[in-house]
């Protein structure tokens, strides 16, 4: 068994191109918070991409088949902490989402789930071995994706609770799902979402009637996304310029150093820089879906491939978002937007592709 | 290796293919979705970009001031705060609005009225809570700028009346632009704005408000002012000048006060109004903040409508004043040979019915006239005489030549509202009531009763343009009032000279109505009159009661032909007109005079320098009353 360094394998491009968005990132961070009390802001983005590629260098050393072998473990753990969330984390912005784990930093148990649901459900549809998801097996995997989820919806973060489903949508689709399921599925959703309204808190579903009629309330919670349009729109095709954005320098727009990052892009770079920008996520997610087809196997491929639903679903949910075609859900822009636990995500994420990349050539 | 991981080598490229298909395209979706934002919709958004961080805050311009004729400031404006309560975040302000209150001495209650009557304007349209800000206020905005973010201060430009109400009624006042206006206007108004309301004030709006200037800045998204865009400034409105003499108009004003009337002397050369009082008058500076609602009410149904400008809107019956013009019609129409003599014994029978003089009435003194001619008709102002001149001449001659000599007809004086009064005619019974005149009412008319009616400033116009040899110019408050209008009724020299010795006589004559009142080296000159409201059979049944007094009027001028000055009082329920408004006008022309010769008069002045004149001389004057027409009962 010969086994190729995987200190030097690593997917150099894909690298490349996430270290680009990176970049980006903070020099945006840096014009939308340099003249706020939040100056600085881009270098502790810096840390934390920092934080983040020390654990990628980490897990990529580890074979990813042990992971999986653990992967039960690892799930009955993260679900475990979930509860703990629950009952003894703290709210932030009306939600119980973090954990303090000392020394003034907070751990958001929901991003590590991520991880850990990637895992679980790779190790579920590799045990599948046929090319052909059974009825049983759509209904086993729905029950393993369902547990975090719901535990999630609790806290309440829907965002996030839609991102793990993403991962179940992609591996079923990949495990060969019968269309017929597919269709139940759907039409299963469709009957559900009523009821599901009523389990929303009241701040959801102001959010989601904003998004659907937002003229009716522009000063209320239809001004985030009604100030995000305006900033995108009057940005134009070249853009106002590094730092001249008013709406950004000003301040109209929200939360513009981290979920709505790309609005204060696209009004400062304009279209063009959107398009760049879009370019970059684009070859990043072909990058990681070629990762996938040449993996070694099918553990590997589930893997890479929940990494690439996710970042995939990020990137279209928050750029839909900021142009104001989907609701405000707290989904940051992967690797752009500031924020530590989200950023560690994408480059542990990283990591898991670059030990299944490593191991391609094993046997 | 995992026993999990047996045979699992073969990977579905397929769909790996087709899942990399659709990120390309979910890729391609979104920038289309920016595409449209930026580059479709882009003009747009930026309209709305500019419009969020560009606030227009307006600079208000002063309204110019009014000043009297030689300069001296009579209105004028002054900068002052008022605060708003901002009312973008309910959140804020529900917890704000405690503190708020208390802070700013107002009610809780009210507040959260103005709040709810609020309610259905923008939200970004702050409210005014307290228009006249303190020094204590605006400190109290200024330190709690972080934990109570609602207040908000303007600088406005705040309408002053020095004086108080002297003038008032002639300046009007200002108040918020109407809704009617403010549509009217085009866009150049904004709510809120401050016009002319009344008097001079709306007249010469035009001139008066300024063009407001417009401060753009660039807020950030919690409000705050970053920087200064440009600046328009503001141009202040232009100053007019009026022909009002403060000295005369504060006599005026000083000795209408506590009475109800008016007074009006203006120089019948050029027009010009020297003043103007009209009482009792609202304070205009009470207007110049903000009216409460329930004061607006009282003031509208105030029995003494204080709102009223009598000297151009009170038309009443004129009473022996009218004597003046049936004289003149008299004299020009030669229906009535000018030597007629008339025996006058108190009373007379005209169609039938009994109607007595003034004199009948008389407390002590002759009950008659005896015989009477033109002139000692006019001084001693015998009703029979009229009476049976009028009757000789008929309504058809009496109205002509009234209305010719300016009676029925607006003055055109520049301020808005003046009523026209009435000069009765057969055309008009005929166009009014539909019948026929009677004969019987042209005997009241003759007197000055009746339907007549006519306001001060008509009075002084008329006679002053008779004296004047039938010159009746148009009155007018504006310093530079670009030609006055000139009506033009060439009176016969004779005639003239009759009347106006005639008017002479009343002062100057022994036996005339007024001649308690001489003026020393002035041709003081006039013609009292008593206008009754109810016939006095029916006032002694009534007992005298103030409301049903006589009305008390005098035109005086001076000199005795082609006077320069012509001085018109009223004083409601003031009783003979000789007693309660000759003086009025004697004090002005005298004060006319002394002015006129190097000396300032002042009311104190006035009254120390020569002792009251109603005392002086009670000749052979029985107290000046005046009869009655048993059977016109008109107010």
């Amino acid at each position: 068994m010969k086994e190729r360094s995987g200190l030097f394998d690593f997917d150099w491009p894909l690298l490349a191109i996430a270290f680009a968005i990176c970049g980006v990132g903070m020099l945006e961070i840096y014009s939308s918070t340099h003249n706020s009390p939040m100056h600085g802001m881009q270098w502790r983005q810096a840390a934390w991409i920092g934080l983040g590629v020390v654990g990628m260098l980490v897990l990529s050393r580890i074979d990813y088949h042990g992971l999986l072998d653990q992967a039960p473990l690892i799930y009955a753990v993260g679900s475990f902490l979930l509860v703990v969330v629950l009952i003894i984390g703290h709210s932030r912005f009306g939600a119980k989402r973090w954990i303090a784990i000392g020394g003034g930093v907070n751990l958001q148990v929901s991003e590590i789930m991520k991880l850990v649901i990637i895992l679980m459900l790779g190790r579920f549809f590799s045990e599948v071995r046929t090319d052909s998801l059974t009825l049983q097996d759509l209904v086993k995997s729905a029950g393993l994706t369902a547990i975090p989820v719901l535990l999630i919806l609790k806290q309440p973060d829907l965002g996030t609770a839609m991102v793990l489903l993403s991962v179940a949508v992609v591996g079923a689709f990949l495990a060969g799902i019968d269309w017929r399921h597919g269709i139940v599925v759907v039409l299963l959703v469709a009957l559900v979402l009523p009821i599901g309204w009523h389990a929303l808190k009241p701040f959801q579903k102001a959010r989601l009637v904003t998004f659907m009629k937002p003229e009716d309330n522009p000063r209320g919670a239809g001004y985030q996304v009604l100030q995000s349009e305006i900033a995108v729109g009057s940005g134009g095709f070249w853009g106002k310029g590094f730092g001249k954005g008013s709406q950004n320098q000003l301040g109209f727009v929200p939360v513009r150093y981290s979920d709505f990052i790309l609005a204060a892009l696209a009004e400062e770079q304009g279209f063009a820089g959107v398009f760049v920008v879009m370019l970059l996520y684009a070859g990043l997610l072909l990058r990681l879906i070629e990762n996938a087809q040449k993996a070694k196997d099918r553990a590997g491929m589930f893997v890479v491939m929940g990494v690439a639903a996710i970042i995939g679903f990020h990137v279209f949910v928050n750029a839909a978002m900021v142009i104001g075609k989907m609701p405000v859900t707290g989904i940051p822009l992967p690797l752009m937007s500031y924020g530590g636990s989200a950023t560690s995500f994408v480059f542990l994420a990283l990591g898991l592709v670059m030990s299944v990349r490593s191991r391609r050539f094993v046997n | 290796m995992s026993p999990w991981l047996v045979n699992d080598q073969k990977l579905p490229q397929g769909r790996l293919v087709l899942i990399s298909y659709l990120a390309v395209a979910i890729i391609i979706l979104l920038l289309v979705g920016f595409w449209k934002l930026q580059v479709i919709q882009s003009d747009h958004y930026s309209d709305l970009a500019e419009r969020n961080q560009v606030r227009s805050i307006p600079i208000i311009a002063p309204r110019g001031t009014m000043l009297d004729r030689e300069g001296r400031v009579l209105v004028d404006s002054y900068p002052s705060f008022s605060i708003l309560l901002l009312r973008d975040d309910p959140k804020i302000l529900e917890r704000a609005l405690p503190p708020v209150a208390e802070g700013l001495g107002l009610d809780a209650d009210d507040l959260k009225d103005q709040l709810e009557q609020a309610k259905l304007e923008p939200k970004f349209q702050p409210i005014v809570i307290k228009p006249e800000a303190s020094q204590a206020d605006l400190a109290f905005v200024e330190s709690h700028r972080s934990d109570l973010p609602v207040m908000e201060l303007m600088m406005v430009q705040r309408r002053r009346y020095p004086h108080g109400g002297m003038l008032g009624s002639a300046v009007g006042y200002v108040g918020e632009v109407s809704p009617q206006q403010l549509e009217k206007s085009d866009g150049h108004y904004r709510p809120g704005d401050i016009v002319g309301k009344a008097g001079l004030e709306k007249q010469y709006n035009d001139i008066l408000e300024g063009t407001d200037g417009m401060r753009r800045v660039i807020v950030n998204s919690v409000g705050k002012m970053v920087r200064t865009l440009d600046d328009v400034e503001a141009v202040p409105g232009k100053p007019v000048q009026l022909t009002i003499d403060y000295d005369l108009q504060a006599i005026a004003e000083a000795d209408l006060a506590g009475k109800e009337g008016a007074v009006l002397a203006m120089d019948p050369r050029n027009g010009d109004v020297l003043s103007l009082v009209s009482q009792p008058s609202v304070d205009p500076n009470d207007f110049a903040v903000r009216i409460p609602a329930d004061e607006w009410q009282r003031l509208n149904t105030d029995p003494q409508t204080p709102l009223m400008n009598r000297a151009i809107q009170a038309q009443l019956a004129p009473g022996s004043v009218f004597k003046i013009i049936m004289a003149t019609a008299m004299l020009e129409s030669k229906t009535v040979p000018e030597s007629t003599q008339v025996f006058c014994p108190g009373f007379g029978t005209f169609y039938g019915r009994q109607f007595k003089c003034w004199v009948y009435w008389a407390h002590t003194g002759a009950r008659s006239h005896g015989v009477v001619d033109l002139h000692t008709a006019i001084t001693h102002s015998c009703d029979i005489f009229f009476y049976t001149i009028g009757m000789r001449m008929g309504i058809d001659v009496i109205s002509h030549y009234a209305s010719s000599l300016g009676m029925g007809h607006k003055t055109g004086i520049d301020l808005p509202s003046e009523e026209g009064g009435l000069m009765p005619s057969e055309d008009w019974v005929q166009r009014v009531f539909h019948r026929k005149w009677y004969a019987g009412e042209t005997i009241s008319v003759a007197i000055g009763q009746g339907a007549v009616t006519a306001t001060p400033v008509q009075m002084a116009r008329v006679i002053a343009g008779i004296a004047s040899g039938g010159v009746f110019i148009q009155p007018h408050l504006l310093k530079n009032f670009p030609n006055p209008h000139v009506d033009r009724f060439p009176l016969s020299e004779s005639t003239v000279e009759k009347v106006t010795d005639g008017m002479y006589g009343v002062v100057n004559e022994a036996g005339g109505t007024a001649s308690h009142l001489k003026l020393e080296n002035v041709e003081f000159s006039g013609k009292s009159g008593t206008a009754q409201i109810i016939g006095y059979d029916l006032r002694d049944r009534l007992g005298k009661q103030k409301q049903f007094k006589d009305n008390a009027w005098f035109v005086g001028y001076a000199p005795r032909r082609n006077p320069e000055i012509v001085v018109a009082v009223l004083v409601q329920a003031g009783g003979h007109g000789a007693e309660a408004a000759a003086p009025v006008a004697r004090d002005i022309i005298k004060a006319y005079y002394d002015k006129k010769n190097g000396h300032i008069p002042t009311p104190q002045s006035l009254a120390n320098g020569e002792p009251a004149a109603p005392q002086v001389v009670k000749p052979v004057s029985q107290p000046v009353k005046k009869p009655v027409p048993a059977t016109v009962e008109h107010n």
